[in-house]
């Protein structure tokens, strides 16, 4: 969910005696205690929050517990689409739900450059409070720090999430069989395109948005119809290449993979063939790639395509017993070619 | 070397006194000098390579060719030519 | 997208290589200049589809892999100057030279940036008047035109913190030296279809002509490809030899001319030293006498950095069609994508990468 300026007009940046962030803000003083009270707890109120002890303190249902975190430091902090405060609710909510398991809490630590305009820190705030609403998760603790000017970038955000498993899942990147179906919730390589789009040096005018979006509730639905879903993964950074990639050793099995079945928004595209860069490497953050016993495939594919996040689902290839190890992608000419994970970060080529 | 994309000039000014571009690639936008293609026009389709167009697309030849292609296939088809790409059962070669 | 879908249906690709099946009668050995097309080829696993009687070899025109380890040391030097912008396409910056690449000097905290135009890279000079922002200018025709219009605009526009770091190569001259080499096994060329677009290709046909061999001007697409590679048989069966444009919707005879013109205005031909292959003499651009000032080697005063490659990299002989990547002794072992010796290596396009990520191991299906 993209911040937007009237939701920034109901909610009017509180008032203080600073514009920007001070060495002060994280010094634990008066305007530390004041950060914290007119910019944290009102976005994030809730009732574990609000004794602001020191810790936590949660009950948790019985069963397996998932933990994940993640940091967050993405430049620009506003793109299209969305920004660093939904990216880090819905970025760290994923890695928890693709365990299977249902994100319930999230930490939040935050590193603030001084001179942070608070406008700034107020609508990633906001972000967050809708991000964390729209994934049904609570924010239950946190941390504020402040560093000098120049030694980090706006500010960073790291968050940690916490969820519960129901017992009949065993859902893990290396539990994939041969026979299995891969199966892709939508276009891929929205979040990177848009990021790249928006880039200093690169002149690009365009509608292309992130996805970032929780994928809480389409995994819900994914478990509900098929609870013997083997491995689920979000391919963030690294792309759709990097997650197979990471299936295919952890498992000890083949991906072959169908080039034409690969959902891609031509505008993405676009910019992918301009800039010389393999859409199949390009960080998606509203995105899943499921391996499924091939008898629930068609099931699951269909629960997927009834939620919103997984409108443009598709069965993308299967899992093989040969090439084990390895991701091959059969072309739309017939021949096939091994897809490798990336070296780094693509960069911008002309030849 | 030298990836060069076609994209359709959808809008024509001048920047720094060059003539200058936006072009369009399915959907994403970007600027692109002009300078090399003095003759180009709105809606035409032009190649561009690390931000300057540097060949207007003869779209006729273009469409010939591929209607010729397309005939071929027809023709051979009718004819009871299989036009399926094969499937390639062997291993590539490593050589 | 258009113009660039229609020249992937498989259903011509098919129809192209039955033809290409139906002419070869004889084995060939047909050299594709371009890296684009070498990735190309790879990628869409043409070389897979192709009659055995064909051996495509990977030519040498793949700016990263032929720019001399020297150049990328003048690079790093300049771009190790604390009042330096230094802007590069992104290519370059991954290139090893003798000690680190220009990634690692970013991380020592000098300002390296990555530019999509040459004319980025001279917004920044205006927008940063107080410090010099120079331009890595490599790459082959298709890229001089815009390099050269960057200098132009600098001169009229007088800005006087850019300069450009020029490293410029062109074809015609590598491809009569590949040809005129003793162990020359290539029988016609896959002409480098975006340096034509520029250059025309009137310059080949007195190459065709004094070496007798088909020179077919191609586009990039597996489809264009294919047609290339059809066009060059057909000459080569019938005996035939000359030029043939396959690329007719990109490219005429004589070129760019507007194009042509500023090139000439602002470089000058000069001898050039291909990494991997040597001095070809008058095989490159450098800047005119009147636009020395804009020259980034002379303002930094780092022409004097020379260099020696890694004994173990054949890259010379690969670019030379001489050998495949995986002749390489150190291919894939000493030498990978992550832990390049040779700048063929490096380029997504190089040959040596490309036949890492593409082929390097076997491949079972069903």
């Amino acid at each position: 969910m993209s911040v937007k300026i009237p939701e920034a007009l109901t909610c009017p940046i509180p008032k203080t005696d600073y514009d920007t962030i001070q060495m002060a803000h994280g010094a634990g003083g008066r305007l530390s205690a004041e950060l914290v009270e007119k910019f944290f707890l009102p976005r994030f109120r809730n009732a574990i929050l609000e004794k602001l002890d020191d810790q936590a303190v949660i009950d948790l249902p019985p069963g397996r517990v998932a933990i994940s975190t993640d940091s967050f430091v993405v430049s620009p902090i506003f793109f299209p689409g969305g920004d660093i405060g939904d990216l880090a609710v819905n970025g760290t909510v994923n890695d928890v739900a693709m365990s299977g398991a249902k994100p319930r809490y999230l930490t939040a630590g935050f590193i603030l450059e001084e001179g942070l305009p608070l406008e700034v820190l107020h609508r990633v705030l906001l972000s967050m409070e809708a991000a964390a609403s729209r994934a049904g998760v609570n924010i239950i603790t946190g941390d504020t720090k402040v560093v000098e000017r120049g030694h980090c970038d706006n500010l960073f955000i790291n968050t940690t999430g916490i969820g519960v498993i129901a017992t009949h899942l065993n859902i893990s990147a290396g539990n994939l069989k041969p026979g299995d179906k891969i199966l892709l919730s939508g276009t891929i390589a929205d979040h990177g395109a848009a990021i790249l789009t928006t880039r200093k040096g690169l002149s690009f005018s365009s509608e292309l948005t992130s996805d970032t979006a929780p994928l809480n509730g389409l995994v819900e639905a994914m478990t509900t119809i098929c609870p013997e879903i083997h491995a689920l993964r979000d391919p963030t950074r690294g792309g759709v290449a990097m997650t197979l990639n990471e299936f295919a050793r952890a498992s000890h099995v083949g991906i072959l993979i169908h080039e034409e079945r690969i959902p891609i928004q031509s505008g993405v595209r676009g910019a992918c063939e301009i800039l010389g860069l393999d859409p199949l490497l390009v960080a998606n953050e509203g995105k899943l790639i499921a391996s499924v016993p091939p008898e629930a495939a068609d099931e699951v594919l269909a629960a997927m395509r009834q939620h919103p996040l997984g409108r443009n689902a598709v069965e993308l290839g299967e899992v093989t017993a040969e090439n084990t190890g390895l991701v091959v992608m059969r072309t739309a000419l017939g021949t096939h070619r091994i897809v490798d994970v990336p070296l780094g970060e693509q960069l911008p080529r002309i030849c | 070397m030298c990836l060069a994309i076609p994209g359709k000039v959808v809008r024509i000014f001048e920047k720094h006194g060059l003539k200058t571009g936006i072009i369009d690639y399915g959907g994403v936008q970007n600027e692109a000098c002009l300078v090399y293609v003095p003759e180009i026009e709105l809606g035409q389709y032009t190649v561009v390579h690390a931000g300057f167009a540097i060949s207007v697309i003869r779209e006729d030849e273009a469409r010939e060719k591929l209607a010729a292609w397309q005939d071929a296939i027809d023709t051979a088809q009718k004819n009871g030519v299989d036009f399926t790409i094969p499937r390639n059962d062997s291993p590539p070669e490593l050589n | 997208m258009k113009f660039l879908d229609e020249f992937r249906n498989p259903q011509i690709a098919c129809q192209l290589l039955q033809e290409i099946a139906a002419t070869v009668t004889k084995d060939w050995v047909i050299m594709e200049i371009c890296g684009g097309q070498t990735h190309s080829i790879l990628r869409n696993g043409i070389d897979q589809l192709l009659p055995p009687h064909i051996s495509l070899v990977h030519g040498p025109g793949c700016p990263v892999c032929v720019t001399p380890l020297e150049m990328i040391d003048q690079a790093i030097a300049i771009a190790s100057r604390p009042d330096v912008i230094f802007t590069s396409f992104g290519d370059m910056l991954r290139v090893p030279g003798s000690e680190k690449d220009l990634l690692q000097v970013k991380s020592e905290g000098f300002d390296v940036r990555t530019v999509y135009s040459p004319l980025d890279a001279l917004e920044l000079a205006r927008e940063n008047r107080e410090k010099e922002v120079v331009f890595f200018a490599v790459g082959f025709e298709t890229t001089a035109p815009g390099n050269a219009m960057a200098v132009r605009q600098a001169a009229r526009k007088k800005i006087s913190n850019f300069s450009i770091l020029v490293s410029h190569v062109t074809v015609p001259p590598a491809m009569e030296a590949l040809l005129s080499s003793p162990e020359n096994r290539v029988q016609g060329y896959l002409a480098a279809g975006h340096v034509c677009a520029i250059m025309g290709w009137w310059e080949y046909e007195p190459i065709a002509e004094k070496f007798r061999i088909p020179i077919v001007p191609t586009g990039f697409e597996p489809v264009d490809i294919l047609e290339g590679i059809l066009l060059i048989i057909q000459m080569l069966e019938a005996g035939e030899y000359g030029v043939k444009n396959q690329y007719n919707r990109t490219v005429n005879r004589e070129g760019n001319e507007s194009a042509q013109r500023v090139i000439r205005e602002i470089f000058q031909k000069t001898d050039r030293n291909w990494r991997g292959i040597g001095t070809i003499p008058a095989s490159g651009f450098c800047l005119r006498s009147e636009y020395a000032q804009f020259d980034a080697a002379r303002r930094f005063s780092v022409d004097h950095i020379q260099t020696r490659e890694s004994p173990n990299c054949i890259s010379g002989l690969v670019l030379q069609g001489l050998k495949k990547p995986t002749e390489c002794p150190v291919f894939g072992k000493e030498c990978t994508p992550a832990q390049p010796l040779g700048a063929t290596m490096v380029s997504s396009e190089g040959a040596c990468a490309a036949y890492y990520q593409h082929q390097h191991i076997k491949v079972t299906t069903e």
